[in-house]
């Protein structure tokens, strides 16, 4: 699905090199190694008393014992288990010396938990030595590819930038001509203005890689360019008024939403296909790793187009009106969209109905953003307030603030800042990290632009924020946005044609169903527990009985007169009574406990009165 | 029959005994026929008892088969006494003669032997075949079980089967593969071999060749020497060892031992001067034996030999000492270690007295419990408590008090010499404080100064009790300064009122204090959870906080609807505010605005709410009505099946799990299923697994290079088995797993020739036979 904590991937598509050490088979000698032990006097059967030779055969450590499990380090800087050898002689290289370092580097254990995937808290039922055995062999596999990829992360050695005031100066008053003035001049030549008065506000997106930007002003200008050589790649009209504007996979199409139909054009400006199934389209936004076009409409559809194969998926009638909010989750590839009644509403093209629908504001939505770990959505509406969500499960509000004039547009950065478009201002909002939400407290940037906002996009694996407005576009710079490492194989900004052309190959070979949208991305990785219970109920049926059921206690015969039918009877009677007597005392426990749970949520919901105690 | 034949047969040996014995008797007691009649007699009926021992009990009557005398001379009867003749007795003459014994032998032999049983038939021979094949063929395959089943459980095969070769070469390896190429190399090669260095085999120089072989004759004598002096060293002194430890001698044996400790101890002062690291080993050691023998049961008169000694005990001294010493030992052995560290060991040096009563104190706080007696010890440290207290009071305030109010009680009985010892001892501590420690709290100087005083010592503790409460007066204070001052402002107020009553303020104090923190937790419990809804209103309202738990307690399971909504959030205060063309009536709009929002948003909520309650409706189970009108009573337009009847044929639907929102009033969660989804889900369990969860855990971790890293994708997908192409794969065989190859032959022969197993296991077939 979306981006569930790949490993990371060195920063250049290097082919894996062949470092196949050339072994030669030759049995050697070494120099220890005596070739012929001097046989002339047998009175010495052991080594000879040289100390010379004693003393350049150094001992190995006493301390080299072997650890089994740790293999990884609670402390950053210990030295872990020394890397074991077949031979113990090799241990030695010919300068004598030893490495001071044995063993592989020592991996800090935060690290591979956040790759570590399997849910140790469910405890599982009593199994089998050979299911056992399946398990810890799953168990390690996990260890050690989570090890692996904790490792490789050593590779990931940019770091994001940052923004800081001096004691008690305000970030937000920063402008942006004191960044551009204090950064290099390659970052500073990424701020730019495009003054486009002529042909309306204007909506703009950033292919996958960041290098290219698209934008489409209302009154039918269409252009797309290589932004950071600013390389034009191509400029039209398309007479029509422009909706939205969005690239599909790779920078080569762009999707256009037109006035009446949804237009798809190549980095050259020629059209390529109308789409006519796709009419009045307000917003666009495009899954990449299921190749989908979603399309919201103005007749209240909800549209989804496989542009892989170029057919219409899932065609979801809303039934909430005109659809003009909406955005898609990263992490698990759901549509969100944004209703005037207040609501936003979650949606898969597997389901005809929303997967899940929030009330979030009293008047309108109008934006919705979801930041990349998918944990975090943020809305506003008509009632000026601007809340952010916990998208786990509970989809409560984590913070809200009253805005001045409420923000027409919302977008989050790849490391969680949130920008918001509010007229011609646009205020940014930082938080502590990736994965934590921007606190609302203080605006982390802020900026006034020349017109009001249209559109509002970061560029990935930039620190540049790029904002359509009536006036043209704007680029500006926002340090800390974007996430510094790009995987070289997923997204490389600097790839050249024929690399996109592999890529591209690579990720048809690779695209997810699209039935496979729904809220736990993770679900793949589960049994269907329905089918599984109804199979397991036809076979029973179909058999006649159950071949799994624990066989009836049969008792054993007995010697001595001891195993007459009445005494098996008995014998029988007994352990079922025993189990009969588990069954009613496990029942009677979950009883109190139920009754404990019930009694403290009535003890913590309301306070106890004095007068509780004549209650009956 | 055949216990007939049985006892007859018995009956038949005892006859022979009989006959052997009768001359003897004849010889011995010649004139004793009377005797020798009631002999027979009883004999009669003994012979009549055993053959009424034949179960029927059916009397056998004498046959009679010719009228005859009983006895008589010229012929042998064996009527009456119903015994049979032995073709055995008749042979036998009544001397044993050489010549008849071949004959006996011979009979013997013959009668020994059995009858030659039938053979069996085809198929049970064949069945019999087959089982010891069988089992012997299973024998020898359950060799390979092991190899079976790590072949089985390897991650990867790769055939045809090679033994592994050491993963990582060596660098001489590396080395010795490779040659000089490039001009430099070779040139630097040149130079190497000028200098006789090695090159290609990176093993010896000549030099250290050289060396190696370098022993002289005189040297390998000697050296020879060395180890024949050793090893006959060596002999003696097992010798000796073993003549000591034969030695029975208790005495000799104590008297050893003790010199062994002596020594010990001594080596072991020497080591912790010397190696201080050392001795700390040897230390847990013995730390470590003590555990040993707490955990143990040995020498603790429990064992065999305690028990039996603990019978004589009560008379026999030696065994009482035994007994005692036994258990003398485990206290030894089970006491715990006192070190006296490194500064205290200085002190020691200028002052031993402190040195003896230090670690006394110091472990009385802890060992009081486990002491031989508490009771006894403390009247006697009470005193030594108090120096110690004074010694340090900024550093154990708490024991102080507990202390000082605890031997209260027992003040009376210290002796006055005591007293002045006392004194001694606090003016002395006092001076080595003012020289040692210059940063000595005032407070605590203070305390040393009034104990060093010469008031009655009720007084200090009063003065020192005050002292304490004031600290944590001063404490409380400090930690709940804005949260709760009205009880702190009636505090000091009771302290001041009863400064006597030593030890009433003080308890209420802590209990207090208790209260607070507790009161404090509550607090902070309460906020922590919704910082969000509830931040601004403790911003607002800092001053009324004391108030405000009460209110909070409460703890709203559901979250309010209308609350979530409409709570007032604070506004940002942002430094550019957008620009609005008509600034005038921006207030006026904004009226508007919030007037109409106010009422859409009512509108909204109830709307939700509408809709999540279908939602549910929707999504619950419903009840099946089996009800059949006109069934058992009058049918028709207008007629109802009767209550009792519904009531009856109304399946009702099990309830279903919970929903996931619940207790989310803002949310509706779709519960239905995503067959779609559903699809690409395993729906059957694979073989081992017996529960979901098991099997889930096994494809949590995702194989696909998008999650992992190249190393780890490959080994994740490596194929189950390999095999290498060109390559013949060869059956498996026993060298390549390490068997010896006759089992294999063995096995071979079997499988070829079936029959050979009939002569070879004849044994061991007719062995199965017989079972």
């Amino acid at each position: 699905m979306g981006e569930v904590e790949t490993a990371p991937k060195p920063g250049t598509d290097v082919p894996p090199k062949k470092d196949k050490l050339q072994t030669k088979r030759k049995k050697l000698r070494r120099y220890w190694e005596e070739e012929t032990v001097p046989t002339t006097d047998g009175a010495s059967p052991g080594p000879p008393c040289n100390k010379k030779n004693r003393e350049r055969s150094p001992q190995r450590p006493k301390n080299a014992h072997i650890l089994k499990k740790s293999r990884i380090s609670k402390k950053p800087q210990v030295p872990k288990k020394p890397r074991e050898w077949k031979n113990p002689e090799s241990q030695r290289s010919l300068s004598g010396a030893q490495d001071p370092f044995p063993g592989p580097a020592p991996v800090p254990v935060e690290v591979v938990q956040k790759f570590c995937r399997i849910d140790k808290s469910r405890k599982l039922p009593r199994s089998k030595a050979k299911t056992r055995s399946r398990l810890e062999v799953a168990e390690a596999e996990e260890e050690e590819t989570s090890i692996k990829a904790a490792r490789s992360e050593l590779l990931l050695a940019e770091e994001p930038g940052f923004l800081e005031g001096e004691d008690g100066e305000d970030t937000a008053k920063i402008c942006q001509a004191d960044i551009v003035e204090a950064v290099d001049i390659a970052s500073a030549a990424k701020h730019f203005d495009l003054n486009l008065r002529q042909f309306g506000p204007y909506r703009l997106n950033y292919s996958r890689t960041g290098r290219h930007l698209a934008f489409g002003g209302r009154r039918g200008h269409v252009a797309a360019l290589d932004w950071v050589t600013k390389k034009l790649m191509c400029e039209i009209n398309v007479m029509e008024a422009v909706r939205d504007i969005r690239f599909l996979h790779s920078e080569a199409l762009l999707a256009v939403a037109q006035n009446r139909w949804l237009h798809i054009y190549d980095n050259q400006g020629i059209e390529l296909h109308c789409i006519r199934r796709c009419d009045r389209v307000t917003q666009l936004e495009f899954l990449p790793f299921h190749f989908l076009l979603a399309t919201a409409s103005e007749t209240g559809f909800l549209t989804y187009l496989d542009v892989s194969v170029g057919k219409i998926v899932a065609a979801l009638n809303a039934r909430a009106g005109r659809l003009d909010v909406m955005s898609q989750n990263p992490y698990n590839a759901v549509i969100h969209l944004g209703h005037s009644n207040g609501t936003v509403s979650l949606w898969s093209p597997a389901m005809k109905e929303p997967l899940a629908k929030i009330l979030c504001h009293r008047g309108g939505v109008r934006a919705v953003a979801v930041d990349s770990t998918g944990t975090y959505m943020a809305t506003s509406g008509l009632d000026h307030q601007l809340k952010i969500f916990d998208l786990r499960g509970t989809y409560q509000p984590l913070s809200t603030r009253t805005l001045p004039h409420g923000a027409g547009h919302l977008a989050f950065s790849q490391r969680g800042l949130l920008v918001a478009g509010m007229g011609d201002v646009v205020n940014i909002w930082a938080g502590q990290g990736k994965a934590s939400p921007p606190s609302l407290e203080q605006p982390y940037l802020t900026h006034r632009l020349s017109g009001p906002v249209h559109g509002l996009q970061f560029c990935p694996f930039e620190d540049v924020l790029g904002v359509g407005h009536s006036g043209g576009i704007t680029s500006m710079l926002v340090p800390g946005a974007g996430e510094p490492n790009f995987d070289g194989l997923e997204s490389n900004p600097y790839r050249s044609r024929k690399q996109r052309q592999e890529w591209e190959v690579k990720a048809l070979l690779e695209k997810v169903p699209a039935e496979l949208i729904c809220l736990d991305p993770r679900a793949l990785a589960e049994v269907d527990v329905i089918s599984l219970e109804q199979g397991k109920k036809e076979r029973i049926e179909r058999l006649g009985y159950d071949p799994e059921a624990k066989a009836p206690f049969q008792p054993k015969p007995k010697q001595k007169g001891r195993s007459s039918t009445a005494s098996l009877v008995k014998r029988k009677r007994k352990v079922m009574d025993e189990e009969h007597r588990d069954k009613v005392r496990q029942s009677l426990q979950q009883q109190q406990q139920q009754q404990h749970k019930e009694a403290k949520a009535k003890s913590t919901g309301a306070r106890p009165s004095a007068l509780d105690r004549f209650v009956r | 029959m055949t216990a007939n034949r049985l006892a007859e047969s018995l009956l038949a040996l005892s006859q022979q005994e009989e006959l052997v014995d009768l001359p003897k008797d004849y010889l011995l007691s010649g004139s004793e026929d009377e005797g020798d009649n009631d002999g027979e007699r009883e004999h009669q009926k003994l012979l009549e008892a055993i053959s009424s021992l034949d179960g029927k009990n059916r009397r056998k009557l004498a046959e009679r088969s010719e009228a005859s005398l009983k006895v008589s001379e010229f012929n042998v009867s064996s009527e009456g006494s119903g015994e049979k003749l032995v073709l055995a007795d008749l042979l036998e003459p009544v001397k044993t003669s050489s010549s008849l014994a071949t004959v006996k032998k011979q009979l013997n032999r013959v009668k020994s032997k059995k009858t030659v049983e039938l053979p069996l038939n085809k198929e049970e021979i064949e069945r019999i075949h087959r089982e010891v094949a069988f089992n012997k063929t299973a024998k020898v395959l359950s060799k390979w079980d092991p190899v079976v089943l790590k072949n089985r459980q390897a991650e990867q095969l790769v055939f045809p089967l090679e033994k592994e070769e050491p993963a990582i070469a060596p660098i001489e390896h590396v080395l010795s593969g490779w040659k000089a190429r490039t001009p430099l190399e070779q040139e630097i090669f040149n130079l190497l071999h000028k200098n006789k260095q090695p090159v290609a085999d990176p093993l010896l120089t000549p030099v250290e060749k050289a060396s190696l072989q370098a022993m002289s004759l005189e040297e390998a004598k000697m050296r020879r020497a060395e180890l024949q002096r050793a090893r006959a060293l060596q002999s003696y002194y097992e010798a000796k060892a073993r003549r000591e430890k034969k030695i029975k001698s208790k005495k000799y044996h104590k008297v050893v031992k003790k010199g062994k400790a002596k020594k010990a101890l001594k080596e072991f002062e020497q080591l912790r001067k010397v190696n201080p690291a050392a001795a700390l080993e040897e230390l847990e050691k013995i730390e470590k034996a003590r555990m040993m023998e707490r955990m143990s049961l040995k020498h603790q008169n429990s064992g065999k030999w305690a028990k039996s000694k603990a019978i004589m005990a009560k008379y026999d001294l030696e065994a009482r000492q035994a007994m005692q010493e036994q258990l003398a030992k485990n206290k030894e052995l089970t006491q715990k270690l006192q070190v006296a560290s490194e500064s205290e060991e200085e002190e020691g040096g200028t002052e031993e007295v402190e040195e003896l009563l230090v670690p006394d104190v110091v472990n009385e706080v802890q060992m009081n419990a486990d002491g031989p007696n508490p009771w006894m010890l403390r009247s006697c440290t009470s005193d030594t408590k108090e120096a110690a207290t004074q010694e340090d009071p900024e550093q154990l305030p708490e024991p102080e008090a507990h202390e000082v109010s605890e031997s209260e009680g027992e003040e009376r009985p210290v002796a006055e010499e005591e007293i002045l010892l006392r004194e001694f001892e606090e003016r002395r501590s006092l001076r080595k404080r003012s020289e040692l420690s210059q940063d000595a709290e005032p407070a605590g100087s203070q305390e040393t100064k009034d104990s060093s005083s010469q008031e009655v010592l009720s007084e200090l503790r009063v003065l020192s009790q005050k002292l304490k409460e004031n600290d944590q007066s001063r404490k409380q204070k400090a930690s709940s300064k804005g949260t709760i001052p009205q009880v702190q402002r009636e505090e000091p107020a009771t302290e001041e009122e009863e400064p006597l009553l030593l030890q009433r303020p003080e308890r209420v104090q802590t209990l207090e204090e208790l209260e607070e923190l507790g009161k404090e937790e509550c607090f902070q419990n309460k906020e922590l959870p919704r910082p969000v809804l509830e931040g601004q209103q403790s911003e607002r309202t800092p001053n009324n906080r004391p108030g405000a738990p009460k209110e909070k307690k409460k703890k709203e399971q559901m979250i309010d609807l209308q609350n979530l909504l409409t709570t007032q959030s604070p506004s940002v205060k942002s430094l550019a505010v957008p620009t609005i063309e008509e600034l005038e009536d921006e207030e006026e709009r904004n009226q508007r605005q919030m007037i109409k929002e106010a009422f859409a948003g009512d509108d909204v909520i109830r709307d939700f709410l509408k809709e999540k309650r279908e939602a549910v409706e929707a999504s619950k189970p419903k009840d099946v009505d089996l009800t059949l009108p006109g069934w058992g009573e009058w049918g028709g337009v207008g007629l109802k099946p009767s209550a009792k009847k519904r009531r009856r044929f109304l399946i009702k639907a099990p309830e279903g799990p919970p929903r996931k929102d619940k207790n989310l009033p803002n949310v509706i969660i779709n519960e239905k299923r995503n067959i779609h989804t559903a699809a690409h889900q395993v729906r059957v369990l694979p073989y081992p697994f017996t529960h979901h969860w098991q099997f889930e855990r096994t494809i949590q971790t995702p194989i696909g290079s998008t999650w992992n890293t190249q190393r780890a994708f490959q080994k994740l997908t490596t194929p189950k088995v390999v095999t290498k192409p060109g390559h013949i794969i060869n059956p498996i065989k026993a060298e390549d797993v390490g068997y010896r190859s006759s089992s294999r032959s063995d096995l071979s022969v079997i499988q070829r020739n079936p029959k050979r197993i009939t002569t070879r296991h004849k044994k061991q077939l007719k062995k199965s036979s017989v079972d």
